[in-house]
């Protein structure tokens, strides 16, 4: 993206002013470098956004945009029910509460590295992952339901977990407001036996050792340490997301035909929250956010008992659950007054920050963790929300690294194998059951998540607490 | 002359699929084959089982949406990947007949599930010599 368009506030907050259709200015929170990297449909889609009904102050960039479908990946866009505001499906995209969950282990690098080659045999028999792998359960139409309104929560009821992981979720566990009725029956179909599934493409299951420790008192309070293990676990809503997504995005589109409304992008086809179709979208994509963190929780309980076996030492906590393709409802302080809105999140990470009444009582002074995952053979961190934040950014913050490269180009440059060959003499450790898949997602074709997280840590849309580097890669 | 192929381009996050031939249902049965080729080498799978797939939509590049998602929830609900197709189109009606086999992770090796089709880079259109193109890019 030119810079030249741009006016800049500061070295890591940039403004572009409301012209033509646009309602609001937008922000890119993010440094030079970045930005001139930056593909210039990031602009546009973001101008497209800032043109939406009942959009509020700004519609805001994270570091690590890039092009994206209707809305740019890592836009972040509140919407006010009461001035006409919409939501988007395209705004929230087709892999719906995609994220991250990162487990404490108790265990230290030392504990790992004499069994890692087991431990990597291990983890890619026990996880369901890639094109056609089914979990072990199999949900019937009522069960279905029930999961769908309950998340996590339902997960923990039928045994895969504690209590204790709910505090450690946004929401609970548990999207307020899902509707089962709303979801088609293809979309259940779909997900009859993909709950505990990891899916493909960048979606992985990572054993990670926390190399640096950037804020010692906030790393305390989180349980983190230098030298010790966690778990990551990345993937969504599966089957039964890509469908409800794919349906309403569909909806949206030939409903704006029949009433005439003009839509500068189909993908950023919207309807207003105060409308059936807006009513409806949201009531299943709630429902496919249930989905997906009853997914990551009996994953979880998937990797728990995996671990039983080979490293009875292991205590698996559950630090945070993050998601990062949302639409939540929330209340925000805008120009001093306090307004429900419907913020959406396309590949940007909730960053509460100190103070927020819905944070759980641990995370209320410091903020809660902000998961930033990496490629297989970089670093992963973890940051807090700021107080900064919820004024800069509808408490929001990056995702992740956001690729630079297309899947061809990477499997023209690499080959599977030799990705595969790398890491292991740089101690990590890859499982998967496709060699393309490994070279589509080679390293190298993505950006450096550290200047990403470095640029969300001086934007202030979150802090840095600690860096993870991966020992051991599930990928699907 | 007109070409009957399918290709892929290039997207920054994703991939692009296109099909070509000399009338509409032709590309369209070649961009299904292109979405294949996404996950795995079409080659490797053998035409052993037929499915049916109806669709409707308002025009054709809505109807090519409707097409791949349809067949992207019959690879998922049936854990199958399909290497043929036929496809018959009538004004705003897709009837569609695809070939394929269950999913063997050791012989089809597959990459990656594609999640959707979607709206970026979609058209159906004639170029100059009249072949058809159908594409879009896939969310994978």
């Amino acid at each position: 993206m030119e810079l030249k368009n741009l006016k800049k506030q500061s070295d890591y907050q940039w403004l572009i002013e409301p012209t033509g259709k646009m309602r609001v200015p937008i922000i890119i929170y993010s440094d030079e470098t970045l930005i001139k990297e930056m593909d210039e449909k990031v602009r546009e889609q973001a101008v497209n956004v800032a043109a939406l009904p009942g959009i509020i102050k700004a519609c805001c960039v994270m570091p690590d945009a890039h092009w994206g479908y209707g809305f740019p990946i890592g836009g972040v866009a509140a919407f006010d029910p009461n001035e006409g505001g919409v939501v988007s499906a395209g705004g929230v995209g087709f892999d719906i509460s995609c994220g991250v969950r990162t487990l404490l282990t108790g265990l230290t690098i030392e504990n790992i590295e004499p069994v890692k080659n087991k431990l990597a045999d291990l983890l890619a028999h026990k996880i369901p992952a890639g094109v056609g792998s089914r979990g072990k359960l199999l949900l019937n139409q009522s069960e279905m339901d029930e999961m769908l309104v309950g998340g996590a929560r339902w997960a923990v009821e039928r045994g895969y977990g504690t209590s204790e992981d709910l505090t450690h979720i946004e929401e609970q566990g548990c999207a307020v407001g899902a509707n089962p009725q709303y979801v088609s029956n293809e979309a259940k179909k779909r997900q009859r036996d993909e709950v505990g599934t990891l899916g493909s493409g960048n979606h992985y299951l990572e054993v990670q050792h926390i190399t640096e420790i950037f804020d010692g008192k906030i790393a305390q309070t989180y349980g983190l340490q230098k030298g010790q293990i966690t778990i990551s676990i990345h993937c969504g809503s599966r089957g039964l997301g890509h469908q409800i997504a794919t349906e309403f995005m569909k909806t949206m589109v030939t409903t704006a035909k029949e009433k005439g409304i003009e839509l500068a992008d189909r993908e950023l086809a919207f309807a207003p929250i105060k409308s059936p179709v807006g009513e409806q979208y949201l009531g299943a994509m709630r429902a496919a956010i249930n989905c997906a963190l009853a997914n990551r929780q009996v994953l979880t309980d998937l990797v728990r008992k995996a671990l039983a076996g080979l490293l009875p030492k292991a205590e698996l906590k559950l630090l945070y659950d993050v998601s990062h393709n949302t639409c939540k409802e929330e209340i925000h302080t805008v120009n001093g007054k306090q307004k429900r809105l419907f913020v959406h999140r396309k590949g940007a990470t909730r960053a509460f920050g100190p103070g927020e009444p819905t944070l759980a009582d641990e995370f209320r002074d410091i903020g809660q963790p902000v998961l930033i995952g990496g490629t297989m053979g970089t670093a992963s961190y973890i940051l807090a929300g700021t107080a900064e934040s919820m004024s800069l950014s509808f408490g929001s913050s990056c995702h992740g690294a956001g690729r630079s490269m297309s899947r061809s180009q990477a499997t023209k440059r690499w080959h599977g194998k030799d990705v595969v060959m790398n890491l292991a003499q740089k101690g990590i450790l890859i499982r998967s059951p496709s060699f393309r898949g490994i070279a589509e997602e080679a390293p190298g074709a993505y950006k450096d998540v550290s200047a990403v997280v470095e640029a969300a840590h001086n934007a202030n849309l979150s802090r840095k607490v600690a860096k993870l580097m991966p020992l051991v890669c599930i990928k699907g | 002359m007109k070409k009957t192929k399918w290709e892929h381009f290039p997207h920054q996050a994703d991939i692009g699929i296109r099909g070509l031939g000399p009338t509409k249902e032709q590309a369209f049965e070649q961009a299904a084959l292109a979405l294949t080729a996404v996950i795995t080498n079409i080659n490797k799978v053998e035409p052993e089982k037929k499915v049916e797939i109806t669709c409707q939509a308002p025009d054709d590049e809505l109807l090519l949406l409707d097409w791949l998602n349809g067949l992207l929830y019959e690879m998922d609900t049936r854990k199958m990947l399909f290497s043929s197709f036929e496809v018959q189109l009538d004004k705003n009606t897709l009837n569609a007949v695809a070939w394929g086999q269950k999913i063997d992770i050791q012989k089809h090796q597959p990459t990656v599930e594609v999640k959707g089709a979607t709206y970026t880079e979609l058209s159906v259109r004639q170029d100059e010599s009249g072949t058809w193109i159908a594409q879009c890019v896939v969310d994978v």
